[in-house]
């Protein structure tokens, strides 16, 4: 009772025990026991950057997917009296916002020059043929991002199937696959790109598509060969085969969810490099041509105006550099959150 | 060791061959002679040109003779330049390539280094993240647009440098820092990555309880460890400054290879485009061939075999 400061009075009448079947288990485990994949998505949203970039690459999808919903503005009209007007937004007075450019040191206003009227306003400006900017970057990121992706998905089928099919089959077939990927690893990527896709010109999205799709495939088949050869002297593997399963269910059941962690985070690395290489391509003139667009021709086109009308490029550039970075840095924090063991 | 050599060089002439024979049948695929004005010409000009360039054979015929050719060190007439041999054009055009690809090489590689490492050491600090931003943006920002940028920037509006053109050491900076991004972002993201495991290993504990200044236990421990498996970049550096070349040298007119191979792209030149590539390739797998050697000799750990990995 000393020690008590409220002075509370403890009668053993105030205690009465517990009924056992309804009282707490010790050996209950008190948080939800988590499935990989929400482990992963738990660590990957502790992951501030790697988050960020996953809510920018939302907004991206969203904005090149679901944008001309909202903005209603065909990104192949042309306009050529209102060609080269520079951003404006109604009622924002910042320069480089409000339709005014420098002319040869004074300030002058685009859209009056033009002799637009005061409705007429194109929030990220046009471009030379007085296409609408705004428009014609997220159909150009819908068309990166396409190509890209289906690239991706193919880059992924054939690269996991051959090494798959590589690791598990070993042996002198083994020793043949990687002397393939050995011999197709040490060609310049970028030559053989530019070869195919010079070599099925004018088939626009489909020749890039190719391209990229029958280059980037072997390091994806030499992740997924080395795990193979891993996994499969693994019991569970031993026993599979043993209960009589055939090779490909194995494959398919056993070998596969165990590889998803590497396919998904060289995926993450596969894609900002389909975007690249289609970029590159565009920009240099050998893939999507017009009146479709693509992250790289937009930069193309936007260059040959840098120095009197510098937002045709940046725009584009930026949109390219925001979804190579998001890509990169999400990349970066799946790696991270599927594998437990690395500490940052 | 020596049968390790025979069997790769082996392999690089296999190589070569494959992308020989496949350049030469895709371009055989497409459209387009070295005719120019085809319709003014008469049918027996006409053949003559064929003729000057062995257009006149069947297929098979010019595709041995190609073959053939490249182990005399031949690769056979431009379209775009009449009467020039595609081995004469690669080879005018090697120097200012290579001077760009060296410089561009060396600069990215010490300050992706240096970079690398101060991330390492200064790990979770304002520095480390300075260094992360700077190589995650290096991989980010595409040599086109970063070169589109120093042009405009350092060499327009400053005037820091010339604009374009090739007459001398200042009209390679901007080229060089253009290129040397990539390679700077790739060996600073490996540098870190690598010291930070380094870092922690025994030895360096062992050097740290020794009394080893920092500086010393970095330099002589750390980054010799680090510097090793980084020979294995030099491949994939070298195809990375391949790609970037193509577009940087046409952005600042520098008369070199990945120039003149967009411009054979754009014009159909096929004869070049196909010289190009073979050259691309053999470059690129000495290059790979090289490494693995040197790796071998530096890193005693790796025991050069014969017989499959």
């Amino acid at each position: 009772m000393v020690d008590n400061p409220n002075n509370i009075e403890i009668k053993p009448g105030d205690f009465e025990p517990l009924d056992k079947a309804a009282g707490p288990d010790n050996e209950k485990i008190a948080a939800p026991s988590l499935t990989f994949g929400q482990d992963v998505w738990r660590r990957l949203k502790s992951n501030k950057t790697a988050f960020t970039s996953f809510i920018v690459l939302i907004l991206l999808f969203l904005m090149a997917f679901g944008g001309q919903a909202l903005y209603h503005q065909n990104p192949n009209d042309q306009e050529p009296k209102y060609a080269n007007l520079p951003p404006k937004i109604p009622g924002v007075g910042i320069h480089g916002l409000n339709g005014h450019i420098n002319q040869s040191g004074a300030d002058v206003d685009a859209y009056k020059q033009a002799g637009a009227g005061s409705n007429v306003h194109y929030i990220l400006g046009t471009d030379y043929l007085g296409r609408d900017l705004l428009a014609r970057i997220m159909y150009g990121t819908r068309v990166s991002l396409e190509i890209a992706l289906i690239a991706t998905l193919i880059d992924l089928t054939i690269g996991v199937g051959f090494g798959i099919l590589s690791g598990w089959m070993g042996g002198r077939v083994d020793m043949f696959m990687q002397r393939i990927i050995e011999i197709l690893s040490s060609i310049p990527s970028l030559v053989v790109m530019v070869l195919m896709a010079t070599a099925f010109q004018k088939t626009g999205m489909a020749s890039i598509i190719a391209a990229l799709a029958l280059i980037n495939w072997t390091t994806m088949a030499r992740l997924t060969r080395a795990q193979t050869l891993q996994l499969k002297n693994q019991d569970f593997i031993l026993a599979a085969r043993t209960l009589g399963e055939s090779a490909p269910k194995i494959a398919w059941k056993h070998l596969l969810p165990n590889l998803s962690s590497v396919i998904i985070i060289q995926t993450m690395f596969t894609i900002p490099n389909a975007i690249f290489f289609e970029a590159f391509l565009s920009y240099i003139g050998i893939g999507i041509s017009s009146p479709q667009a693509s992250l790289g021709t937009l930069i193309s086109d936007g260059q040959k105006n840098f120095q009197f009308l510098p937002y045709q490029m940046w725009y584009p550039a930026i949109v390219l550099i925001v979804l190579m970075l998001a890509f990169n840095l999400l990349g970066d924090g799946m790696r991270d959150a599927f594998d437990p063991k690395s500490k940052r | 060791m020596r049968k390790y050599l025979l069997k790769r060089i082996f392999y690089l002439f296999l190589t070569l061959f494959i992308v020989a024979t496949a350049t030469f049948f895709l371009m055989k695929l497409m459209p387009g002679t070295p005719l120019q004005n085809e319709a003014k010409l008469t049918a027996s000009e006409k053949a003559s040109i064929l003729a000057q360039y062995g257009l006149d054979k069947p297929v098979w015929l010019q595709y041995f003779i190609y073959i053939g050719g490249i182990f005399k060190g031949s690769l056979g007439l431009s379209f775009q330049f009449s009467d020039q041999a595609v081995s004469y054009l690669i080879g005018s055009r090697m120097g200012p390539s290579m001077q760009l690809g060296g410089q561009a090489m060396v600069v990215g590689v010490i300050f992706g280094i240096i970079l690398g490492a101060v991330g390492a050491i200064r790990k979770d600090t304002w520095a480390d993240r300075l260094a992360t931003i700077l190589s995650i943006l290096g991989i980010a920002v595409p040599s086109f647009v970063l070169a589109i940028l120093l042009q405009y920037y350092l060499g327009l509006k400053l005037g820091w440098f010339p604009v374009a053109g090739w007459e001398g050491f200042a009209y390679t900076i901007l080229p060089t820092l253009a290129l040397a991004a990539s390679p700077l972002a790739e060996t600073a993201r490996f540098i870190r990555t690598d010291m930070v495991d380094v870092l922690s290993s025994d030895y360096i504990e062992l050097a740290k309880a020794k009394g080893l200044s920092k500086f010393g236990i970095v330099y002589h421990h750390a980054l010799r460890n680090s510097l090793i498996p980084m020979v294995t970049l030099i491949g994939p550096l070298a195809a990375a400054l391949m790609t970037g070349s193509m577009v940087v040298e046409n952005i600042f007119s520098v008369p070199g290879i990945g120039e003149q191979f967009v411009k054979s792209i754009l014009v159909n030149d096929y004869p070049t485009i196909m010289g190009v590539t073979i050259f691309y390739s053999a470059l690129l797998c000495l290059l790979l061939l090289l490494t693995d050697i040197v790796y071998g000799i530096i890193d005693p750990r790796i025991r050069l075999s014969g017989n499959g990995d």
